[in-house]
């Protein structure tokens, strides 16, 4: 009696957790795709910025569902922080603002839409005729600093300080493309020319 | 727990989206802001697979479950790496034809 008491509670709370689980899932996943869909939408790119981050912050929210704790704090400090501050700043930089509209060729209206909806026809009959395969349950990760960080500088010490030179060379080069180019004799009368 | 297959359809949502921005976009920045949408929507699968891998107890070629996660890492940080230089190409690109909107800059050599 008490035996099956207990796994008909043991049922019930994985059916509160599944439900929390989806809530909170297609919650922030509804940020997500609202987020993105928006970035299309908008004409001004600070308004897109804008929803990129919303988007960033909304899939932090995904990476703590899947147990991914360390993930999801450098995705809100790296890309909705550092990389979006970086895109801000060269909006302003650059006083970016509503871009303009161009008409598209015919060509691509004439043969994209149709070819692109008959591709998407193929691969939607591909995939209802192989749909047999059966969903699996994604169970809690361990995603702390704790376990991050061996892996990170054990099995994957080599790639990491690869990407520790790469980060070298991107930083070169950015500094070198957006210095100001020395205005030499030549440079200024070859643009006069033009 | 949610199954695999939503995660991937949110993933591939982010990722069409991405793809739609790059290719119906005009301003350049914004087209990069797409890229970006693309990488976030690889980097929910990166998570997705590596939280499955863990599910069933897999191990692979001597990769642990985990690895998913740090793979999440050399994308960001590749994509940190290509917004500092993509936009310094924009910067420079804008002080020599003062346009943002990638049809007007069809022109390797001014």
């Amino acid at each position: 009696m008490l035996r099956f008491g207990i796994s008909e509670y043991r049922v019930l709370s994985t059916n509160f957790m599944l439900s929390v689980h989806l809530i909170l899932f297609l919650a922030f996943g509804t940020v997500a795709v609202a987020g993105a869909i928006n970035l299309l939408a908008q004409t001004h790119p600070i308004n897109s910025a804008l929803s990129l981050i919303a988007v960033m912050a909304a899939l932090a929210g995904e990476y703590l569902l899947l147990g991914a704790e360390f993930v999801a704090a450098v995705q809100v400090i790296v890309y909705a922080g550092a990389i979006m501050v970086l895109f801000v700043f060269t909006i302003m930089l650059l006083n970016a603002g509503v871009e303009e509209r161009t008409k598209g060729s015919r060509v691509a209206v004439l043969i994209g839409i149709p070819g692109m909806l008959l591709g998407s026809i193929l691969v939607a009959c591909v995939v209802l005729q192989h749909s047999g395969t059966e969903a699996v349950a994604v169970g809690a990760l361990p995603g702390s600093p704790k376990t991050i960080g061996p892996l990170l500088f054990h099995e994957f010490l080599l790639p990491f300080e690869i990407t520790s030179i790469l980060i070298l060379i991107a930083i070169m080069g950015a500094v070198v493309l957006a210095s100001k180019p020395p205005t030499s004799p030549a440079g200024s009368l070859a643009r006069k020319g033009n | 727990m949610v199954p695999l297959s939503y995660y991937l359809v949110l993933s591939g949502i982010l990722f069409a989206c991405g793809v739609t921005g790059f290719l119906i976009k005009r301003n350049i920045i914004t087209i990069f802001m797409s890229i970006e949408l693309m990488l976030n929507g690889v980097n929910l699968s990166f998570v997705a697979f590596a939280a499955h891998w863990h599910a069933i107890g897999g191990e692979l070629h001597g990769l642990v479950p985990l690895s998913g996660q740090i793979f999440v890492f050399f994308v960001m940080v590749v994509a940190a790496a290509e917004a500092a230089v993509g936009l310094a190409i924009i910067i420079a690109v804008y002080r020599t034809r003062e346009t943002l909107n990638v049809d007007q800059v069809n022109l390797l050599k001014l």
